[in-house]
């Protein structure tokens, strides 16, 4: 028995090593999670207060104030969207330290009164704009994130999978020899998962949105829209990976490196507002946070589309190029 | 003075070569095929009879040479007009008979009710049954039935019967012979020459990628054997008997002698003391022809 079994398990070794890309990429990701992870997680500990300021950047030498320990100073260049996230208590403090020095506190919120402290012993003349509104709940923060990481694994693997099984058993080398062409076939492969991603997402949203006792702020329509162009782009994603590789191994690997990225950078479970300025640039590639941005803006504050028409237009752009390059570069058969 | 008529072959193979990295699988063949006959490609595992016919279906491009149909490059009107049994195909999971040929009538312009194909293939009793669940005598004839399904001119079958029990694939033949009485044209792999016999009006052989023979398999039988076989056990045909002025070619099993005498021949054997109780006399066929040929036996 141990013959047959090392007999086996050496030509299974030697067909691992034979598989060069599969062998690269195994190497290759586990090493770039830890780095990502690295990047997210690491660094000195958190601050305890988090102070927005009306700023395109932060000069810390300008105002002593921003120079205080314990507290993270973001830069917040638009005032009307600043202000919804002290209402949601998203930021303790909002300062424009320009002259005349102002700044807005939210009532409602402890740590505003302690921080706001700190600015007057700092700045004592600075003209005071209450503003009220409950804190955000986390889990209402966190519910569209939960949807779009459904929809991402159900775009990217539920798709990517199958055309790999169909090129595998042959049935895509069957059907080449018909007069299908490679975007029609990829075309009804994206319209059919389409369909089931739309139908299993207004489950969830029905089900846990009844659960959190959630309360849409924004467009139901609008949000239908963001769903489908964004579930769009990412089974395109998922298709340009699946549009030629054989190997199970390969596609898989390649599956989890878009989605382990996108589960940390795309603000999922936290925002990515203060990590650093390239890591929001990479998160902003990624199709998932342009869907959970959007859908936070109509879903938590009630934006209209010409609000979200940037990431619409960004998600409609990435489904048209990634199913183009699919079809390009698809293969029927096993070469 | 009246012009010969010239009609144009429903396929025409001019000088196809097709390389792999590692060998060369068709080595510059050409050959026509004229419309409404069954053409057989004959030849061991490797002499690239599914190269070349994948390349006649349009699924392979070659490394040169062309193949016409109808007198134009393959392409959208070949596609429409070609029925393809593949050697392997697996079809779409927990799809019925029924499901998995509307699912190919759905891909073409025009072609016959699902129905209709149903019942040319024998399937009508099957057509609820998931295709997963089928036997394999069954399931090639729903492969065959999808091939149909758009009514080709000319339909590729490569090994349709390899793997199958005699029992499906005389059944299997029944339906090609049905098939070819509608004087489609079929162009037809295999191994098994007695389906190659049966079926094909012409033949090529191919051995390494290249033609060893080409024609109607009884002109090419009669032009290289004129001669009759018989064959021995080997058990009986004594040690003194291989001493005879005779053709004999040994195997594992018995003993095989050719002749254009066959009256001298038995004068001989009987004269040696051959018993002749389990002696058969039989025609060459297609298998001794490729043995003649190439002196490799035709075998998968």
């Amino acid at each position: 028995m141990m013959r047959r079994l090392l007999t086996v398990l050496h030509a299974r070794n030697l067909e691992f090593l034979r598989d060069r890309s599969t062998l690269v990429f195994t190497l290759l990701l586990p090493i770039l999670l830890v780095i990502g992870m690295g990047f997210v997680f690491g660094g000195p500990e958190r601050p305890l207060f988090k102070v927005g300021v009306l700023a395109p950047s932060i000069d810390r030498a300008a105002h002593p104030f921003l120079r205080e320990r314990y507290v993270e100073f973001v830069p917040l260049p638009q005032q009307e969207q600043a202000l919804q996230k002290v209402r949601h208590q998203q930021v303790d403090l909002l300062v424009d330290l320009h002259a005349p020095p102002r700044y807005w506190v939210n009532t409602d919120s402890p740590k505003g009164y302690i921080v706001e402290k700190l600015l007057l012993a700092a700045e004592p003349g600075a003209q005071r704009q209450p503003v009220t509104g409950a804190a955000l709940r986390y889990v209402d923060w966190l519910f569209p994130g939960i949807l779009g990481m459904n929809m991402m694994f159900s775009c990217l693997f539920g798709v990517g999978y199958v055309v790999l099984r169909y090129r595998k058993s042959g049935f895509l080398k069957r059907l080449y020899a018909t007069p299908l062409t490679a975007f029609e076939f990829l075309s009804a492969q994206v319209l059919s998962r389409l369909g089931l991603i739309l139908f299993v997402t207004a489950i969830l949203y029905t089900g846990i949105g009844a659960i959190i006792g959630f309360h849409n702020a924004g467009s139901m329509l609008l949000l239908l829209l963001l769903a489908i162009i964004g579930a769009l782009s990412m089974i395109a994603l998922g298709l340009t990976i699946a549009a030629r590789f054989s190997s199970e191994e390969l596609v898989g690997g390649l599956l989890n490196l878009l989605t382990w990225p996108m589960m940390l950078l795309s603000g999922i479970w936290f925002s990515l507002e203060g990590s650093p300025r390239w890591v929001q640039w990479v998160a902003h590639v990624f199709p998932l946070t342009h869907v959970l941005d959007a859908a936070r803006a109509v879903m938590l504050d009630g934006a209209g589309l010409a609000q979200i028409a940037p990431h619409l237009l960004f998600l409609g752009a990435t489904a048209f190029a990634f199913l183009a390059f699919g079809a390009w570069s698809f293969r029927w058969r096993i070469d | 003075m009246t012009q010969p008529i010239v009609t144009t072959p429903i396929l025409e193979v001019r000088d196809l070569v097709k390389v792999y990295p590692a060998t060369t699988a068709v080595a510059g063949i050409s050959f026509s095929v004229r419309e409404g006959i069954c053409f057989g490609l004959l030849g061991p595992n490797g002499a690239g009879k599914t190269t070349t016919v994948e390349i006649m279906e349009g699924i392979l491009p070659p490394t040169s040479g062309e193949v016409r149909y109808r007198g134009d490059a393959l392409g959208v009107r070949s596609r429409q007009e070609a029925g393809i049994l593949f050697q392997r195909t697996a079809l779409q999971d927990f799809l019925t008979v029924r499901q998995c040929l509307s699912l190919f009538r759905g891909l073409y312009e025009r072609g016959l009710a699902v129905d209709e194909v149903l019942r040319l293939c024998a399937l009508e009793k099957l057509a609820s049954r998931d295709n997963r669940k089928l036997s394999g005598g069954q399931q090639q004839r729903l492969l065959l039935a999808i091939a149909l399904v758009n009514d080709p001119r000319v339909l590729f079958l490569d090994e349709p019967t390899t793997g199958l029990d005699p029992q499906a694939r005389r059944n299997f033949w029944e339906l090609v012979q049905s098939i070819k009485a509608q004087r489609k044209t079929i162009i037809l792999t295999t191994h098994y020459m007695e389906e190659a016999e049966l079926l094909c009006d012409e033949i090529v052989i191919l051995d390494h990628g290249r033609i060893v023979a080409q024609g109607p398999p009884r002109r090419l039988l009669h032009e290289h054997f004129e001669q009759v076989l018989l064959e021995l056990p080997r058990q009986d045909f004594p040690a003194a008997a291989r001493t005879l002025p005779l053709n004999i070619l040994e195997s594992s099993d018995r003993i095989e002698i050719t002749t254009d005498n066959l009256e001298e021949t038995l004068r001989a054997l009987l004269a040696a003391q051959v018993p002749l109780t389990h002696l058969r006399i039989r025609p060459a066929n297609l298998e001794d022809l490729f043995l003649e040929l190439t002196g490799t036996e035709l075998r998968p």
